[in-house]
C-alpha cells in the first residue's frame, strides 16, 4: 500500500497495485458537521479527475465529493449510505468512499503528501 | 456595518461555539458535540438558545394603544388578558408578511418579539401607524434566552421557583438575584420550554447556572432541525412579503372576530378565507433518504411544476429527511404524491401532516393547530 495522498478538495487517496480508494479527510468532516446523506457514484461507472463523483450532506447543506484521479468504479462503500455519521467517526479509515481502477497513475503525482496538505488545510481554513 | 455581538457571547466562545453572521449579529451554529447531539439533548433533557438578537419592542399604553395595535395586527388584543401572549403577523396590505412574531399583554401596554433580521423595519412600520400617539422601545438592554425540553421546567424551577406554574402562551414577573425578569412559557422547537427576557448584565450568571443544572446550550444549526420537526415557519425561508397567513396555512393565528375588521391586508385575507388559495404551505415527506434543499421544485405525478421546498433537512428525531414548501392547491392534500428535483433526479415524496414531531405542550391553551 502506498503513501496516502490528498487533493485540494480534501479527498484522501490510497494506491493498491492498479486500484486506488478515495475517502474525504477529517478536515473535511470537521468543516461539514455532522454528515446525515451519502451519495456514491455507481459500480462500473467512469469518473475524471476533479469530477464529482458523490455528495455528502450535513444538516446545513449538500457538498459534493469529487474524484483526484480518473478511473472506472470497482467498489463503493454501502456501509456509509447505511450509517453516514461513521464518516464522522472514523474518516480516513473505515469510511472510505469508492475504489477506483486507475486510468492514468502519473495524475497521482500532483497531488499532496500529509504535510503538504496540513498546511494547507490550515492555511484555507484561517 | 460592524457585526453585533449579544451579551452572551464570551461564555458562547467558552463553550466552544462555532460562530456565523446572522442578522447581523456573531451567532452560535453549533457548539462541539454537533448539531444532532444538541438537537437530541434538546429532545430528552433541555437545552439553551440565545435569541437575543430577536427584538423585544415594548409598547406602552392603555385601550387606545390596544385599538390602534388592532388596526396593525389581526389579533383579538381587546380580549387579550394580562401576561397572555398570541402568534401574529405584520403584514403589509397585499397581507404579505413582514414578520411574523409573538405579542404579549404586559402590566403597561405590549411586548412584541420581533425577528431579528426584521425587527428595524418592523419598528419603522409600527412607529409610523401609530403615528408618534405612544412611546415604543426596542430593548437592547435586555437579553432573551429560550429554556426548551421537557426538562426545562424541572432545570428553571430550582433557579425560579413558581415558574413551572405558567401555562402555555402566559407569562409573568419573576425575581432573580434582585432584579425583575420577565417569563414565557413558550418557544420554537416543539418542547415544552420558557422564554425568559432578562438584563444584559444578568444574563450570563444566570444562564450558568441553567448549565450547572444540567441544561446545554444549543446553537442556531439545532434551532433550525427542532422548529423543522416541529412544523414552525421560519421567516425569510417559509414566510416573506409576498406570502400570507392564509397561504402559510397559519389561519388559526388569525382571530376568528377580527376577520371582518380592518387591518392591513384584511380584504385578502377575507377573500383567500371565502375563496380559498392557489398555492398552500404543506409538509412534505421524501420516500427516500435524500435531503431536499430550499428552492428545490416540486412536480407533481405528470411533471408539471407545482411548487418549490422552502425548508428542507434531516430531521435528527425523526430520523429521516423532512421538507415544508408551497404547492397548488390541487396538489395540497395529505399524501398527495409529488417529485422534489434533486441533482436532476426526480425524488418521489408525500405531502404529509405536520408536525413531524410532535410532543404535549403543557395545556394551557393548544396554539400549534386550530
Amino acid at each position: 500500500m502506498s503513501e496516502v495522498k490528498f487533493s485540494k478538495e480534501h479527498e484522501w487517496i490510497t494506491i493498491d497495485g492498479e486500484v486506488a480508494t478515495i475517502g474525504i479527510t477529517k478536515h473535511a468532516t470537521e468543516m461539514l458537521g455532522d454528515i446525515v446523506f451519502t451519495e456514491l457514484p455507481e459500480k462500473g461507472s467512469s469518473v475524471e479527475k476533479d469530477g464529482t463523483a458523490g455528495v455528502v450532506e450535513s444538516t446545513k447543506a449538500a457538498s459534493d465529493v469529487y474524484t483526484p484521479i480518473s478511473g472506472e468504479v470497482v467498489d463503493t462503500n454501502q456501509s456509509i449510505v447505511d450509517d453516514p455519521s461513521k464518516i464522522n467517526s472514523d474518516p480516513e479509515g473505515s469510511a472510505w468512499f469508492f475504489k477506483l481502477k486507475i486510468k492514468d497513475k502519473s495524475e497521482i503525482d500532483s497531488l499532496m503528501n500529509r504535510s503538504e496538505y496540513e498546511k494547507f488545510a490550515k492555511e484555507s481554513a484561517s | 456595518m460592524k457585526v453585533k455581538k449579544t451579551s452572551l457571547f464570551n461564555l458562547h466562545q467558552k463553550n466552544g461555539a462555532k460562530f456565523v453572521e446572522f442578522a447581523g449579529y456573531q451567532m452560535p451554529i453549533q457548539y462541539k458535540e454537533g448539531i444532532i447531539e444538541e438537537h437530541k439533548y434538546t429532545r430528552a433533557h433541555s437545552g439553551i438558545f440565545d435569541v437575543s438578537h430577536m427584538g423585544q419592542l415594548f409598547i406602552i399604553g392603555g385601550d387606545d394603544l390596544t385599538k390602534e395595535l388592532e388596526k396593525i395586527f389581526p389579533t383579538d388584543l381587546t380580549n387579550l388578558s394580562i401576561n397572555k401572549s398570541k402568534y401574529s403577523f405584520l403584514m403589509n396590505d397585499n397581507a404579505g408578511i413582514h414578520d411574523d412574531l409573538i405579542i404579549t399583554k404586559v402590566d403597561n401596554g405590549f411586548m412584541i418579539i420581533l425577528n431579528a433580521a426584521c425587527k428595524e423595519n418592523d419598528f419603522k412600520i409600527i412607529e409610523k401607524k401609530l403615528d408618534k400617539k405612544f412611546d415604543l422601545k426596542i430593548r437592547e438592554d435586555l437579553s432573551l434566552v429560550a429554556l426548551q425540553g421537557p426538562e426545562a421546567k424541572h432545570v428553571l424551577e430550582k433557579i425560579i421557583p413558581q415558574s413551572n406554574n405558567l401555562k402555555f402562551m402566559h407569562g409573568n414577573s419573576f425575581t432573580f438575584e434582585d432584579i425583575n425578569i420577565y417569563i414565557t412559557r413558550s418557544g420554537y422547537t416543539g418542547e415544552d420550554g420558557f422564554e425568559i427576557s432578562i438584563d444584559n448584565s444578568k444574563v450570563e450568571s444566570f444562564v450558568e447556572i441553567l448549565l450547572k443544572n444540567g441544561s446545554k446550550l444549543i446553537g442556531l444549526g439545532a434551532r433550525d432541525t427542532l422548529r423543522l420537526e416541529a412544523g414552525l415557519c421560519l421567516y425569510g425561508h417559509d414566510l416573506n412579503e409576498k406570502i400570507s397567513p392564509i397561504e402559510a396555512n397559519l389561519k388559526w393565528a388569525i382571530s376568528k372576530n377580527r376577520i371582518n375588521s380592518s387591518f392591513p391586508g384584511s380584504s385578502i385575507i377575507k377573500k383567500q378565507i371565502d375563496e380559498g388559495v392557489k398555492k398552500i404551505r404543506v409538509g412534505i415527506k421524501p420516500e427516500t433518504k435524500v435531503i431536499a434543499r430550499e428552492k428545490t421544485k416540486i412536480f407533481d405525478q405528470n411533471d408539471k411544476l407545482i411548487g418549490s421546498v422552502t425548508s428542507g433537512t434531516f430531521g435528527p428525531s425523526v430520523q429521516g429527511p423532512i421538507a415544508m414548501g408551497y404547492v397548488t392547491n390541487d396538489c395540497s392534500s395529505l399524501n398527495t404524491k409529488i417529485y422534489l428535483e434533486v441533482r436532476g433526479k426526480k425524488i418521489p415524496a408525500n405531502v404529509c401532516d405536520l408536525p413531524f414531531y410532535k410532543k404535549n405542550y403543557v395545556k394551557g391553551e393548544i396554539n400549534v393547530r386550530s
